[in-house]
């Protein structure tokens, strides 16, 4: 199988060492260089330097071949557009985007892309957390 | 008209300040502090301080009523992007314009279906292909909603319709001469017009036929 991951933070390059383990070909793309020390020493994957909206580069990284496609810069605009790409230009068939502001992750998640928004699922999970407290 | 203009730089500031000019009714959404204070007092208060891509500031700008056009021009192509998918497929706003900054973005525009956009590079492109042709045909205009575009060619001396009437060339079906331009005089191109070398021709097309006219008027 083979991944691909864009955005190379603390989300994306432990998806993209997961992913690797369990013994697909990743390669990530990330704006900085210096993205790539969080993989660590090792890592035997590809690694492409440059911007997820630019198509140069997500062609580069095998975006075409890919049967998967993670998502997760620190920009959520960046993130909808390149997933959508991912989706509608090349058919990729399974595409997951990290969405933090909750209303965008509702208004995208029914297009066929797998939304993860992690401050949506802090705000429930606080929230319920609470008024259970107040039950207890 | 009740037109929303999201982003308040050069572009947002000038087309919300003619349009208030013209007596239609705006509002400019900011997201940058400093520059909105700005803004806001000069616009009366017609400014509204945000990210355009937060609905709730959309909201706040009135995105609900909707707007008979929202206009989207930050400097980053996937917030112009964004704000015009919700705008249109959120809020059911009948018409966007988007902004493009970098024009390898355009292909992201049209997948999406945001359409008219507008890139100040592509057409200062265009037009440096139209004042120094380095291609021998030149593209001026598209016209993405009748799908058809406007070309310009330079007859070639080598060409086969050099010393012909327009009548007796072959145009493809999806192609129409407009106008012939010799010596810094211009005409409309009618049958009986002949064509020399160094003659610049206008063309309507379809695109698709652009290698089709290139063989007959160039080659």
């Amino acid at each position: 199988m083979k991944g691909l991951v864009v955005g190379c933070g603390r989300v994306g390059s432990s998806v993209a060492k997961k992913l690797q383990k369990a013994g697909w070909d990743v390669a990530i793309v990330d704006e900085s260089e210096e993205a790539l020390m969080r993989l660590g020493q090792d890592w035997p994957g590809e690694f492409h330097v440059g911007h997820g909206m630019d198509i140069a580069v997500l062609e580069q990284a095998g975006i075409q071949d890919a049967d998967a496609v993670v998502v997760a810069t620190d920009g959520d605009n960046t993130n909808i557009v390149v997933a959508q790409v991912a989706k509608r230009r090349y058919g990729v068939p399974s595409v997951a985007v990290r969405i933090l502001d909750p209303a965008r992750a509702s208004f995208y998640e029914d297009r066929d892309l797998y939304v993860v928004s992690p401050t949506r699922a802090a705000i429930e999970s606080l929230a319920s957390w609470a008024l259970d407290g107040a039950r207890r | 008209m009740f037109v929303l203009v999201v982003g308040g730089g050069k572009v947002g500031v000038n087309v919300t300040r003619t349009l208030l000019g013209d007596r239609h009714e705006v509002v400019l959404v900011e997201q940058d502090p400093d520059r909105y204070e700005l803004l806001d007092e000069e616009l009366e208060h017609r400014a509204i301080l945000g990210d355009g891509t937060e609905t709730f500031v959309l909201e706040q700008a009135g995105i609900r009523r909707p707007p008979d056009i929202v206009v989207a021009v930050t400097g980053d192509d996937e917030d112009n992007l964004v704000v015009s998918q919700l705008a249109r497929e959120a809020y059911g706003v009948p018409k966007v314009i988007a902004r493009v900054n970098d024009p390898r973005n355009q292909a992201h525009f049209d997948l999406l279906g945001i359409s008219p956009t507008v890139s100040a590079t592509s057409m200062v492109m265009a037009l440096i292909q139209h004042e120094v042709p380095e291609h021998e045909l030149v593209h001026l205009l598209e016209l993405r909603k009748e799908n058809l575009e406007i070309v310009e060619v330079e007859i070639g001396s080598q060409s086969p319709a050099a010393g012909r009437r327009v009548e007796q060339l072959s145009l493809p079906e999806t192609a129409r001469l407009i106008s012939v331009m010799r010596d810094g005089k211009a005409e409309v191109a009618v049958g009986s017009t002949e064509l020399r070398a160094g003659d610049q021709v206008l063309a309507v097309l379809e695109p698709g036929s652009e290698e089709a006219l290139r063989e007959l008027l160039l080659s």
